[in-house]
């Protein structure tokens, strides 16, 4: 019939589409497989742990960007995640009803500003402003740029990222939770953390995602973080991330060893940010449904009794 | 419906502007000849293109600064048409590109330390031992005695050396630890010749740009740039002692020194570091463009060619003015015969 | 009151307190951003920035005109790759929820969301610069619109979901066919939240830099064709901050606030048809 058939076309015409996002995504990580097997077969395991990475005589180790990039991003985790539940908190909570819209806009205002203008402000305003506390703080040499100016930069751009989801799971956090805790004499702040309890998985859904993408972040981070591949606790050495080194040395890698280990590297930043997004999606999906079955299986209780 | 017009529009727009420039140069549309390297030469390349614009305006020459080591791979992948770099191809990197490429020196340069020293107005004197060892991070302060050695009478403050580098890969840098090899053993064995090497110590910048930027800022701080770049922005660089012992400034005059006495090879991939002579400033160097011997587009090969004879001749007089070296008479003969190669 | 129920009182005081800090804290780079960016930019800004080249190194003066009209063709071409893309993507995943196929597609499409912009650079540079041989701005705008594409599929499917399942029976009921009953009633409805979707994900590129990096170049001259390298806003911007030319440092500021206040149009557009979509559906 023809109908069944126009149906068939359309299911197989969208249906392509769809195949098309799948096969990039697969492409994506093919790619980044393929133009980096001589590193992977060169170094095998120990690209993960060598420390030394050497145009030069063709020696490549990663381990200093990959500790670069997770200190950088844990440091602006610890530095985002209180300011951003509370802005979270404090925009579903406790604001005024007049003022959730605005704030909320200005939040997302954070996310709008683009990478290269926070490395901007970071390189004219930011950094000065660390070296004057490096100073203070009897650093030497005080140069300003490393690893403090890069959380910091790192943690603004997250804030907005994490707070949005945040607020989106208080909002999803039933009524008759916070009903049961006044119910029960609590004050306004214990209240809110019954809600937060309740959400609590998809809360560390909303972290993970700003994890997620402080860990991909380049441009502003290239231009505060110092880009020296040295491993050190110290938040005032420069150091190296991931994207840096790579948005840095790819279009100048002249030799092909030299262009698939900065290639396996795209490729471990693929798989890490990817695993991380994956996480907190699967955490923030099962705080929805928990509010769902908890309403649902006590009240269904109620009927069947 | 919707969709359907949407598309119909896109289509028509996207080909609007296809037929916008074609992909074979006609006579009438403008040929745009991409070529892409070294941060050193950007600054003339730049007043270059521009100037041969205005007599040739259907030749459109847009060259990206993307560093000595972008320009080699970006020519040997045929991305560009050509390249431009501070330190010439190994043998390894000619042997991998697709054909023969020849290298054709556009100007000389010098590369210069700078530095920002609170207190310390006037230029400072450096020895090659000194900067290999400050960039070898066994020299921290900048009181220490062998910088004092050097600079009697100076008052050297306790500060700690910040010490920038290039987080790219450039042909400043090979210049700058071509020099180095040949003045400190240590420095050779740790750190090596090339574009991109492993630090020892330091910070990153990216280009002559960032570096320059960096020290400008940081106090105690101490880079390595293309002269153009120091006096572009007014810093303070210091003198740096040569072969002969003396301690030379960089100057139009005593880079065209370190050229004048080199013997100049056939393919014309020759360091004049650490050169021979009482006035020659010890880094420097030539700078090259990269063209295929038999490139692929003929017209694009001839409109360089062309352009490479007027930028040896008529555009050398723009290098002193913008702190290049022009290039010796005997080194622009010899190209001009290199260049009837290319076809 | 007891001193048990004072002291519970005094402590949500304070943490209630250090939310509202926290709103504070928060905004206080983002007003030193947007000042900083006006004050440094708005004052940068004059005809000649939009109508002229940049000028040689060195010499003052100069504008970023083939860098406005870059990222203009670049945008352009991520949305007319990601559009088509995105929406007929999203609208199988909307009418065919529960296959296989969409939960896989779907966990696609959340992968691609999260790929780090750099990444995707170094994809579109393998499979569209080395093959050819050439930097061009297709390049750069396909890089862009792979970007895009999660954004344009997720909000697509939601809207579409969210549409009344009446609206569809009815359709089909009148004996249309499913791709009718799609393209004529059901994303006619969804359309301004759709749209909103795209504003979003057209905002998000926008202000990006590392994947055009190595597949849009950068041109110095005035470029429209597709099979070239062009200039854009933000890999200008990256090139001038970098550079010790205070005429450049002035120039990149007026990039950056040309920059901020095109994505924040586009944000407030989105907003707004957000607000027209949720008027629409009160109705």
């Amino acid at each position: 019939m023809t109908r069944s058939s126009d149906d068939r076309s359309f299911r197989i015409g969208t249906g392509a589409f769809a195949a098309l996002v799948l096969l990039i995504v697969a492409g994506i990580a093919f790619e980044l497989t393929r133009q980096s097997t001589l590193s992977i077969t060169k170094f095998g395991l120990k690209f993960w742990t060598t420390k030394v990475w050497d145009p030069v005589s063709g020696d490549f180790g990663a381990l200093p960007f990959i500790w670069g990039t997770l200190y950088s991003s844990i440091l602006a985790l610890l530095v985002a995640t209180p300011i951003a539940l509370g802005i979270a908190i404090f925009i579903s909570e406790l604001s005024p009803r007049m003022l959730r819209q605005p704030l909320a806009y200005l939040t997302e205002l954070l996310a709008a500003i683009p990478s290269i203008v926070y490395g901007l402000w970071g390189i004219f305003v930011l950094v000065p402003i660390v070296r004057k506390v490096e100073i203070a703080m009897g650093a030497k040499p005080a140069l300003g740029v490393g690893m403090l100016a890069a959380a910091l930069i790192l943690a603004v751009m997250v804030i907005p990222f994490t707070s949005s989801v945040a607020r989106e799971i208080l909002k999803n956090v039933p009524t008759t939770q916070r009903e049961a805790a006044y119910a029960l004499g609590a004050t306004r702040w214990e209240a809110i953390k019954v809600a937060i309890g309740f959400g609590r998985t998809g809360i560390i859904g909303a972290v993970m995602l700003g994890f997620g993408r402080a860990l991909g972040e380049t441009m502003a981070v290239t231009m505060v973080i110092g880009n020296s591949p040295q491993i050190s606790a110290s938040l005032f050495k420069p150091q190296y991330t991931m994207a840096a080194v790579i948005a840095n040395e790819f279009t100048e890698a002249a030799d092909e060893l030299y262009l698939h280990a900065l290639i396996e590297i795209g490729l471990l930043l693929f798989i890490i940010t990817v695993g991380v997004n994956l996480l907190s999606r699967l955490l923030i999906w099962s705080t929805k449904r928990r509010a769902v079955t908890t309403v649902i299986a006590p009240v269904v209780a109620e009927v069947a009794a | 419906m919707k969709l359907k017009t949407f598309a119909v529009l896109l289509s028509i727009a996207l080909a609007a502007c296809q037929s916008n420039e074609s992909k074979t140069p006609t006579a009438a549309a403008p040929m745009t000849i991409n070529g892409a390297g070294a941060t050193f030469p950007y600054p003339i390349y730049s007043k270059w293109f521009d100037e041969y614009q205005k007599a040739h305006p259907d030749v459109r020459i847009n060259y990206q600064s993307i560093g000595s080591g972008g320009g080699i791979k970006q020519l040997t992948a045929q991305t560009v048409f050509f390249g431009a770099s501070d330190g010439p191809m190994t043998d390894a990197q000619l042997k991998a590109a697709p054909g023969a490429v020849l290298h054709f020196p556009t100007v000389l340069g010098g590369v210069v330390p700078v530095y920002n020293v609170t207190g310390v107005t006037q230029p400072l004197r450096f020895t090659g031992a000194v900067l290999a060892d400050i960039y070898l991070g066994k020299i921290t302060k900048w009181n220490d005695a062998a910088i004092v050695a050097v600079n009697p009478g100076v008052k050297l403050p306790a500060d700690d050396i910040a010490v920038v580098h290039r987080s790219d890969g450039s042909g400043t840098t090979y210049i700058f630890c071509d020099f180095l090899s040949k003045v400190s053993a240590d420095y050779k064995s740790k750190v090596g010749v090339a574009t991109s090497v492993n630090w020892p110590a330091g910070v990153g910048a990216k280009g002559n740009e960032g570096v320059s930027g960096l020290v400008r800022q940081t106090p105690g701080a101490i880079g390595y740039v293309e002269l153009i770049y120091a006096l572009q922005n007014k810093m303070t660089y210091g003198s740096v002692q040569n072969k002969a012992g003396q301690f030379v400034t960089a100057s139009l005059d005593s880079v065209t020194a370190a050229a004048t006495g080199a013997a100049i090879p056939d393919d014309f991939r020759v360091s004049i570091t650490n050169a021979d002579g009482a006035a020659a400033y010890p880094i420097a160097s030539f700078t090259w463009l990269l063209l295929y011997e038999h490139p692929k587009d003929a017209a694009r090969g001839k409109a360089m060619v062309d352009f490479l004879k007027w930028a040896l001749t008529d555009g050398q007089k723009f290098a002193p003015l913008l702190g290049y070296a022009p290039l010796p008479q005997p080194v622009v003969a010899k190209e001009m015969q290199a260049l009837g190669k290319i076809q | 009151m007891t001193a048990n129920l004072r002291r519970r009182k005094i402590y949500s005081r304070i943490f209630e307190t250090l939310c509202a800090l926290a709103v504070i804290v928060a905004l206080i780079p983002l007003a030193m951003i947007l000042f900083y960016v006006i004050k440094e930019g708005f004052g940068a800004l004059n005809l000649d920035f939009f109508t002229k080249m940049p000028k040689p190194v060195g010499e003052s003066g100069g504008g970023m005109a083939n860098a406005i009209a870059g990222t203009l063709i670049l945008i352009g071409i991520a949305a007319a790759f990601a559009v088509p893309v995105g929406c007929l993507c999203g609208i199988h995943l909307s009418e065919y929820p529960g296959t296989k196929f969409s939960s896989v597609v779907r966990f696609a499409a959340d992968v691609l969301n999260g790929v780090p912009s750099i990444v995707v650079g170094i994809f579109a540079y393998g499979i569209l610069v080395l093959p050819v041989k050439r930097f061009s701005a297709i390049a750069g705008g396909v890089a862009l619109g792979l970007l895009m594409i999660p954004i344009v599929v997720r909000t697509t499917e939601e809207l579409l979901r969210l549409v009344p399942g009446g609206l569809r029976e009815g359709a089909l009921a009148l004996g249309a066919t499913r791709g009718r009953a799609v393209f004529s009633v059901i994303v006619p409805a969804a359309l301004p939240g759709i749209l909103t979707g795209i504003l979003v994900a057209l905002a998000r590129v926008a202000g990006e830099t590392a994947p055009l990096l190595f597949t849009a170049f950068n041109n110095r001259f005035w470029s429209t064709s597709l099979t070239q390298p062009i200039a854009s806003l933000t890999v200008q911007v990256f090139t001038y901050a970098i550079s010790p030319y205070d005429d450049w440092h002035r120039q990149a500021w007026a990039g950056a606030f040309l920059l901020v206040m095109m994505i924040l149009t586009l944000s407030i557009l989105a907003r707004l048809a957000v607000r027209r979509l949720e008027r629409m559906n009160r109705s």
